[in-house]
């Protein structure tokens, strides 16, 4: 049987709706923190509101919600706060200072528990796993809707965040970005920091106390991480994050429900598969991202490699045509002389056989008509260049060839020409070698 | 993990519902010591056995927490300099899929489950593969540190909640307690435990110790150790291992969340007492090991306080005296050397203020012996951008040292040695002037702005290589001004314009 065949949309649908919300609410202002360096502070603020939720209890000598949630978010508040001033004031590095006081606020909130019920083991454990799973149990009425009451608080915290963000975005960008530049052309990147810090101590404590803090952790970084591997925008990032957020919400309890049956278990904690499935989705993006993603760096790193090598090898088969019209090297001269490694060599060889640039028989390589056009187009680059270093940088004929070498890869014909003009159409390198004619000579 | 903790816990965490009021039957008994919150004050008794350990359990807690404390330190110390500080954080929360994977394969083999090392293992090899995803998120994509160490600490704690859940409902094992394992109880240590810490810590110590050197180095500057052909990838690794089986042997005495701030709080607070690699670590192991025994201590003696806990609070309270009361680097010493910096400078500026003035109006004393002639308060007041209280401070703080006397007439007058101070001070100015035109190309018009800022905290001996850069232009006692000083019109007398 398997954990989908009870899907029940008044229990399972509410779960994931108040997964969705939290993962919107959270991520949407976990781009910022993202961007600022500052992913650990949803972790720090969610450990470090014990204190406030125990000093609400001795205080308010109530169970209600209100007290709890002013004094959880104080303290939410004082932990990015008491972190500013301790790396301000002390110069303590950002992540130790946050250390200190997220720590330190913890263990005074234990200290404070313990005192409020005399002798009871504490464990941390259970304040912080949450129970998403309970969302249907508690509701509301909205309207003639009876819609449960997480759904309801956190819709509000979503609604809350969007105007916070739509409203100051401008300003959020600035200050995210360039927060030097924030300041000197006038608005106030200080109240911009703590509105932000107030909004996410609200929104960590509201999403905490319904999914507890182990989703709520994990949408504030993960999934604008993801969104920031995709693009290069931050509107693009904000609606990303929130749309990876709501879907890895919707993955992490479809998994949590029928995941564990496959091997013969019941359903397992929701929040914490949500986690999972946000993380998978951030592997996806950073690997797969289509400008970032850390495969295609590789293989275009991969590619231009080949491309150099081809590139090389036939500049190389030009210049020894040059010198040496009698000589017809082979794949292990060609090695020798460029430094490469067999394989990619006998590849890019192949290649540039395919394509007609080379041809090979006996062993021997020698360049077609095409390879010949590449080839000179190549070293005319080359050599134009090293004149152009030596006329305009003031480099010595000792150190050109290097520079030269790189350059000529990404040496297009209008760059050329334009090289040309400014080295007034000399025919000959500093090295006292021809510079090719752009057209080939008929 | 008690029951009446979670129900506790559900009850701080709000809101009546179904699943609370389910609660509620049970909570009745815990009802009036929630209002209860008295300490009683031990007696005499309590402290004489708790100071001199005579329970075995306390000698074993105190002594346990306090080579946590150590050896925490000690690595701390690596970590916090490498900028590491919260990638204790992200570790202990990694290892936990490790924890339940090595106990879901425990207990399918038929083995026991619980079995310490088994688990140990888990954890070590789960907190190993979180150091890798940090590094590799951190060099691999454009993510930094913080994003990194944000994903591998949630999604390995997410993935192990859900696993830790699929171990609760397991046939073969007996999970229950698994989680005390992970959040600890330092109260119910036992002599094997604080063994294992000992070991353990110790072997981390001993390690650490040995690559002393190296991994100062690669600390302080990871480029140079590179570049001198230190394996700069293996030690790092080393230490993030170090790191790992620190928290992993601290996790059962005081528990996840605590066992970052050892690693964290008596490095950082150590960092305020010094300047130094060695003493950085000798204080931090010095701190850890207080707060381990202090903090234990206090536990035994008021039955109230959590041991884990307590450790943290006493570190901190180590960590805000160091801060505020820190030599070198506390906060108090800082602000007095500033305040000792900025009336220094102002005096120099009133003293150069008034010679200045002399000398534009050409009233400066031949002799030696001759007096300055008072110049008024007004006339100063415009030479800068002093107000007049600020200014009569300055004055008052200078005439404490007798550089200048503050006549009847508001007219302040150069002392003797006022007037000497004053030459020196306007010399370094013009020494220090003509060095930036001669050398750092700075326009001469724009130069004195600059050596404004910079000639209050030269040391005897660049002066004296100043002197010898530019002995060409200083032989004639003070130098003369290589720009118009820009006294304001009014003030001026009209033979001040100087021609160089």
């Amino acid at each position: 049987m398997g954990g989908l065949a009870q899907w029940s949309w008044t229990l399972d649908g509410w779960i994931i709706v108040a997964g969705m919300l939290c993962a919107a609410a959270t991520a949407l202002l976990g781009n910022f923190l993202v961007l600022r360096k500052m992913s650990m502070l949803g972790d720090a603020i969610t450990h470090a509101i014990l204190p406030g939720l125990a000093a609400a209890f001795l205080i308010s000598d109530s169970r209600s919600s209100l007290p709890m949630f002013v004094g959880a978010v104080i303290a939410g508040i004082l932990t990015a706060l008491f972190t500013e001033w301790i790396r301000g004031f002390g110069k303590v590095d950002e992540g130790a200072s946050m250390g200190v006081v997220f720590t330190s606020l913890f263990a005074l909130g234990l200290v404070m528990i313990v005192q409020a019920a005399d002798r009871v083991d504490l464990d941390p454990g259970c304040v912080l796993y949450g129970a998403i799973e309970l969302t249907p149990a508690d509701t509301v009425l909205i309207a003639g809707w009876e819609i449960p009451r997480v759904v309801f608080v956190l819709s509000i915290v979503l609604l809350i965040n969007l105007l916070f963000v739509i409203l100051f975005l401008k300003e959020l960008k600035l200050s995210s970005f360039d927060p030097a530049l924030a300041t000197t052309t006038g608005f106030n990147a200080t109240f911009i920091h703590y509105a932000l810090m107030t909004l996410v101590a609200i929104t960590a404590v509201a999403s905490f106390e319904a999914v507890g803090n182990i989703l709520v952790v994990a949408m504030f970084v993960v999934p604008p991480a993801a969104a920031y591997m995709l693009t290069d925008r931050l509107g693009v990032m904000l609606i990303l994050s929130v749309l990876l957020a709501m879907f890895s919400a919707i993955i992490g309890h479809i998994s949590a429900i029928t995941v564990p049956y496959w091997f013969g278990f019941q359903s397992t904690s929701t929040a914490g598969m949500m986690a999972v499935a946000a993380g998978l989705l951030f592997i996806i993006a950073a690997l797969f991202s289509p400008r970032h993603g850390v495969v295609i760096v590789f293989l275009r790193r991969q590619f231009l490699a080949w491309q150099i090598l081809a590139d090389d090898i036939v500049a190389l088969m030009y210049r020894i045509e040059e010198r040496d019209p009698e000589l017809r090297p082979d794949a292990f001269y060609l090695r020798d002389i460029l430094f490469s490694r067999p394989l990619p060599t006998s590849l890019t060889l192949g290649y540039l056989v395919r394509h007609s640039q080379l041809v090979h028989a006996n062993g021997t390589y020698t360049l077609t008509d095409t390879g010949r056009d590449r080839a000179r187009q190549l070293v005319r680059s080359h050599r134009l260049w090293e004149h152009y270093l030596v006329e305009h940088a003031g480099m010595s004929t000792e150190t050109i060839h290097r520079q030269a070498e790189q350059l000529e890869h990404f040496t297009d014909r209008e760059l050329r020409d334009r090289l040309n003009a400014d080295t007034l159409d000399t025919d000959q390198d500093p090295h006292g070698r021809p510079i090719p004619p752009e057209e080939h000579a008929p | 993990m008690s029951l009446s903790a979670r129900m506790l816990i559900l009850l701080l965490m709000l809101s009546p519902g179904p699943v609370l009021l389910a609660a509620e039957g049970k909570s009745i008994q815990t009802q009036r010591s929630i209002t209860d919150r008295s300490i009683e004050w031990p007696a005499w008794e309590d402290w004489r056995r708790v100071f001199f350990m005579q329970d075995y359990n306390t000698r074993v807690v105190i002594l346990g927490t306090t080579l946590l404390g150590m050896s925490a330190g000690m690595i701390g110390s690596f970590a916090l300099l490498r900028k590491r500080a919260l990638m204790g954080d992200a570790l202990s929360h990694a290892t936990l899929p490790g924890i339940a994977i090595a106990f879901i394969i425990g207990s399918t083999l038929g083995l026991n489950g619980k079995s310490l090392p088994l688990l140990l293992t888990g954890a070590a090899i789960s907190g190993l593969l979180g150091i890798a995803g940090i590094l590799m998120i951190r060099n691999l994509t454009r993510l930094k540190e913080d994003a990194a160490l944000g994903i591998v600490l949630s999604v390995f704690f997410g993935a192990g909640i859900a696993l830790l859940n699929i171990v609760q409902q397991m046939q073969t094992g007996h999970a229950a307690g698994l989680e005390s394992f992970i959040y600890g109880k330092t109260a119910s240590m036992i002599a094997s435990d604080a063994w294992l810490i000992g070991g353990a810590g110790l072997s981390c110590v001993l390690v650490a110790l040995l690559l002393y050197k190296e991994l100062t180095l690669l600390c302080f500057d990871e480029g140079f150790a590179d570049s001198r052909g230190f394996p700069v990838v293996l030690l790092d690794t080393l230490l993030m291992g170090l790191v790992v089986i620190v928290t992993i042997i601290g996790l059962q005495a005081v528990g996840l969340i605590l066992m970052i701030s050892l690693l964290v709080i008596p490095p950082a607070a150590a960092r305020f007492w010094t300047e130094k690699m060695l003493w950085l670590t000798v204080v931090a192991v010095v701190l850890g090991a207080l707060s381990g025994m202090i903090g234990s201590g206090m536990s035994a003696i008021f039955p109230n306080l959590p041991s884990g806990a307590m450790i943290v609070l006493v570190a901190t309270a180590m960590f805000l005296f160091s801060m505020i009361f820190g030599v070198p680097r506390g906060i108090l010493v800082r602000k007095y050397r500033r305040y000792e910096l900025n009336t220094k400078v102002n005096r120099q500026h009133l003293l150069r203020g008034l010679y200045e003035y002399l000398e534009a109006h050409q009233q400066l004393p031949i002799g030696v012996t001759d007096s300055a002639p008072p110049v008024s308060l007004s006339a100063l007041e415009q030479l800068r951008s002093w107000s007049l209280p600020a200014l009569k401070k300055i004055i008052r703080s200078a005439q404490d040292e007798r550089l200048v006397t503050l006549l009847s007439d508001n007219r302040v007058q150069l002392t003797l040695s006022g007037l000497k101070e004053a030459a020196r001070v306007v010399h370094e100015h013009r020494l220090w002037e003509l060095y930036l035109i001669t050398y750092a190309d700075v326009a001469s018009s724009k130069v004195d702005q600059d050596a404004d800022a910079i000639e209050h905290v030269l040391e005897p001996e660049v002066i004296a290589e100043l002197e010898s850069l530019l002995v060409r232009q200083s032989t004639e006692g003070i130098l003369q001004s290589p720009h118009d000083i820009d006294l304001p019109q009014s003030l001026s007398a009209p033979t001040f314009r100087r021609t160089n």
